[in-house]
């Protein structure tokens, strides 16, 4: 359930759902059989214990990770495995749980390193640096500083990431990845070792993100607060099996998710 | 306070992503390049054109090529010395079947060859990574080598399986062999280096240069932002090879005069390593800065000394450079990986805000 | 059809035709191939125990031998010279530790990989300054290693061993046999296992670091000085930095390069596949293949099995 107050959403149609999907590592099954979908427009929470599978839930919508069982159905087709390339072309978009910043570059490097899918001038123009080349730079430079403006990063633009702080690397994270222009934003612990202020922030993005482009989100999160304010829907999981798909309020009062967190053998 | 940028603002984004924003940089190309094509002719002798300028050019060049694979875009490769061969034996061949054509043409088209063998002998880099990279770029770099010297026809069935360059001419004026003068060949280089120092600097500030580097730095999430890996890499291996072969046919072709195998060995591969080490991954002037140091490093060991009244044996400066270059690589790698490049970064950081401390 | 003869069944008619011939080149691969997996064994004890990337240990190798001969001809009795030189390897291999190695510790392994050609390079020059440039003779005789060799009538023809390649082949599987069964038997090898594990974990169950790695150097020491030796004896100690510095990284790739045996069976088959490669198909193509042969057949495998006959599987997590 949303915060009151904010702008409702409209939610629209399955823009991605997974199907019986089951993926192990050598001996080790780390999802069984989860299928739930994501609906356009929301802002949808994958929850569950530590090691429950919801990263690598994530990696396999990018296409990072091939179930071996499943089938992932992303704006209407219908595929086996995702490829990584397919994933970030057809509008998918994330964040890493150990901020995957290209550190040898600067924040406005990295998220114009974002842009690199929607820039197409050939190697010829990029030899010279001129012309089209030229022009299709300072394009999609004032894209990407429209970014920067709504992050509140400009300060730190020409900053190598190593230099940034946790907080604002995340922010850089997230700016690299709106950079995209994604259909589908991928948040995996967006908010992971921030402060109350930090998390306010990024909460606030976040809600931005979905109201201002209507980006459909999915998160993963482990503080609750965060996630019963932000999310529309979550599903929760446990040692790679779904426990709970539901709105916020269903699933806080779910015995089988309380058991989950409180560790109860079953 | 004279390196200050304030009052230089910026009112487009054209020109806040130009390569030199700041406009004491400007000046400062402008200066080098100046000194570069004037000064030095004019005041330099033969030794000091020949024995200094031409070659540190040449191995800046291949200083820039090695970086853009293995500083930017993070590929090791121990192959440099057999891609600047493939450029100096295709260069041979070229001229030698087709004599009547200008001589910088080929030297230039050789550079396509060397960046052929470069994406053969990337294609493993899609499946081996990092160090393991570095030893499959050992297997060309040894496998090359060997063909230098097993396909005589690389060399005109020369008896001695040694090349020797024939007299080209450029407008009249002899350009390669014995006769040509160490001007002419300097400015051919120099003009080379420079067109191609701008080119390497147009691919890196723009977005094949960030594909680059966000290959090198996380690939995974490059990947995953729609960065296609293998064309990446392979265009990197193509550059920089590129690259490396048009400084191996200017070594031979402009310097040398001749060449044979050995000339091509792992050992020149490790020093344009070391070059680009000291010298700072990832950064164009670096490759100038590190070419500079381990080039004269062993001149200023062979005039040095004597001066200071302290003669050296030969060998006893080829082992001190040897000494030095490595001690060189140990220290640089533990303090300052980032080279002299990040050193000068530095110095122009306390310059910019100079006469104060901070 | 001539070409497929040629390169397909020729060289396997040639085999069969003159077995004495093949076994002399087996037996020549396999000295060859326990030399490499000595020098690969070097690094793969000290990786194993302190997790270093030491590629230095080829240099290590031609310092060795050239400090034992260096005392030799100044005058030292030769056996008092062997015990000089495992000090002197000792005390490179600490302060190698010490100064280049430890303040590299948290780096990717591609920086210590440059950093220990670094090394390389300044020990070559180094050793150049402090015993000349010009090859050596290995002191042989003053180490009672046989010379000559012995001729066996087999195979229908002959085969001829040299006795120091035999002492060799004896000796490295004595110290290969014994480290393996040190690292899994004694109470100090289960402790070396524990620290290449964890460092911590080691720590906290109270076995002293300092004094484990003591042990692995000097056992690394040891293992370049006996492989120095023998290499010195077959062929002169020099400073070729191609083969110093890189040959044991193919047989590294093969063996992975955190096994024992892995070291030997690497080492084997490179030693083997050149030696037969270059008698058998190398006049095909003008010979010479053993410059690349090694690193042809890592590639080959990095290509398909990245970890090498005996090493763990490689998982990319993000």
């Amino acid at each position: 359930m949303r915060a009151p107050g904010g702008p409702e959403v409209a939610v629209g149609d399955v823009l991605l759902s997974v199907e019986n999907v089951s993926l192990s590592f050598g001996g080790v099954k780390a999802v069984s059989d989860v299928s739930f979908d994501i609906r356009k427009g929301e802002i949808r929470a994958i929850i569950g214990p530590n090691g429950a599978g919801k990263t690598s839930m994530l990696n396999i919508i990018n296409g990072f990770y091939h179930p071996q069982q499943g089938r992932i159905n992303f704006k209407g087709e219908t595929r086996a495995r995702m490829r990584p390339h397919d994933a970030a072309h057809g509008g998918i978009a994330r964040t890493f749980q150990n901020v995957a910043l290209f550190r040898g570059m600067t924040a406005l490097d990295n998220i114009m390193a974002g842009r690199t899918l929607k820039m197409h001038t050939n190697f010829f123009w990029q030899l010279l640096r001129y012309g089209p080349a030229m022009t299709e730079e300072v394009e999609h430079r004032r894209r990407v500083e429209e970014i920067i403006d709504f992050l509140k990063i400009q300060e730190i633009r020409r900053t190598p990431v190593g230099r940034l702080p946790y907080g604002l690397q995340k922010r850089v994270e997230l700016g690299r990845a709106l950079a995209m222009e994604p259909e589908l934003l991928l948040l995996d612990e967006p908010m992971a070792g921030m402060n109350m202020e930090e998390k306010e922030d990024m909460s606030r993005f976040v809600l931005d993100v979905n109201d201002h482009y209507g980006t459909t989100i999915a998160l993963i999160e482990h503080d609750m607060g965060v996630v019963m304010d932000l999310s529309d829907r979550v599903v929760v999981l446990d040692h790679g099996i779904k426990i709970a798909d539901g709105t916020p309020n269903e699933v806080k009062s779910n015995q089988a998710v309380i058991d989950a967190y409180l560790g109860v053998a079953h | 306070m004279f390196y200050r940028e304030a009052g230089q603002f910026k009112i487009s984004y054209a020109s806040d992503q130009a390569v030199f924003p700041i406009l004491q940089d400007r000046i400062g190309i402008f200066i080098i390049l100046a000194i570069a094509f004037v000064v030095i002719p004019l005041t330099g002798n033969d030794f000091i054109i020949n024995a200094v300028m031409i070659p540190f050019l040449i191995f800046s060049l291949a200083a820039i090529g090695l970086n853009l694979l293995t500083g930017y875009t993070g590929q090791l490769s121990l192959g440099t010395g057999a891609f600047m061969g493939v450029g100096a034996y295709a260069c041979y061949k070229l001229t030698t079947i087709f004599p009547g054509v200008n001589i910088i043409f080929w030297v230039i088209a050789s550079g396509f060859f060397s960046a052929a063998a470069g994406v053969v002998f990337g294609l493993p880099s899609l499946r081996i990574k990092g160090f393991y990279l570095a030893i499959a770029t050992l297997a060309a770099q040894f496998f090359l080598e060997w063909c230098f010297i097993r396909i005589p026809w690389l060399y005109n069935y020369n008896v001695s399986a040694a090349i020797e360059v024939p007299q080209r001419e450029l407008f009249g004026i002899i350009v390669t062999g014995p006769r040509a003068s160490a001007e002419t060949r300097y400015y051919i280089v120099l003009s080379i280096v420079v067109v191609m120092t701008w080119i390497a600097s147009n691919l890196v500030h723009g977005r094949i240069g960030r594909a680059w580097m966000a290959v090198r730095d996380m690939d995974i999430a490059a990947e995953l932002m729609g960065i296609r890996l293998l064309p990446t890499k392979l265009l990197a291996f193509a550059v920089s090879s590129f690259y490396c072969g048009v400084a191996g046919a200017l070594l031979v072709f402009l310097w040398y005069g001749g060449a044979e195998s050995t000339v091509f060995a792992i050992n020149e591969s490790f020093t344009i390593l070391f070059m680009i080490i000291i010298g700072g991954l990832g950064s164009l002037l670096g490759a100038f800065l590190g070419a500079g140091l381990i080039y004269i490093l062993p001149i200023i060991l062979r005039f040095v000394p004597p001066e200071l009244g302290l003669p050296l044996h030969a060998a006893t400066v080829e082992h001190l450079t040897f000494m030095i270059t490595g001690a060189l690589i140990i220290l640089f790698l533990i303090a300052e990986p980032a080279g002299l490049a990040r050193l000068w970064q530095i110095g122009k950081q306390k310059l910019r805000v100079w006469p104060f401390p901070y | 059809m001539d070409l497929f003869y040629n390169i397909i069944i020729d060289p396997f008619a040639q085999m069969a035709q003159a077995p004495d011939l093949l076994a002399q080149t087996l037996w020549e691969g396999l000295v060859g191939g326990m030399l490499y997996a000595l020098i690969a064994l070097g690094f793969v004890l000290i990786f194993k125990a302190s997790g270093v990337f030491n590629f230095a240990q080829g240099i290590m190798v031609v310092f060795a031998a050239l400090t034992l001969v260096g005392l030799h001809t100044a005058g030292v009795p030769a056996f008092l010279a062997l015990g000089l030189t495992i000090v002197v390897m000792f005390v490179l291999a600490w302060t190698i530790e010490r100064v280049v190695l430890r303040p590299l510790v948290n780096q990717p392994d591609i920086i210590l990989f440059m950093a220990t050609f670094g090394i390389t390079y300044f020990l070559i020059g180094f050793g150049e300054f402090v015993f000349g440039g010009d090859p050596k003779i290995m002191i042989t005789e003053a180490l009672y290693l046989p010379k000559g060799s012995i001729t066996y009538k087999a195979f229908g023809g002959v085969v001829s061993l040299q006795r120091l390649d035999i002492v060799a082949v004896i000796v490295a599987s004595i110290m290969v046999a014994g480290l393996g069964v040190f690292f899994s038997k004694t109470r100090i090898g289960r402790a070396l296992r524990a620290v290449a594990d964890s460092h911590s974990a080691a720590l906290s169950v109270g076995i002293s670091l300092d004094q484990i790695w003591v042990i692995v150097w000097f056992a690394a020491g040891l293992v370049a000085l006996v492989t120095g030796i023998f290499w010195g004896a077959r062929s002169d100690v020099s400073f070729a930095l191609d083969v110093i510095a890189l040959k044991a990284l193919p047989v590294l790739i093969l063996g992975g390069f955190t096994s024992i045996p892995g070291a030997i069976v690497g080492g084997l088959i490179i030693g083997i596949g050149e030696k037969l490669g270059e008698f058998y198909w190398g006049p095909l193509i003008g010979g010479g293949t053993d410059a690349w042969f090694a690193y042809v057949i890592a590639l080959v495998f990095l290509l398909f099995r990245p970890q090498g006959l005996f090493g763990e599987k490689i998982i990319e997590r993000v």
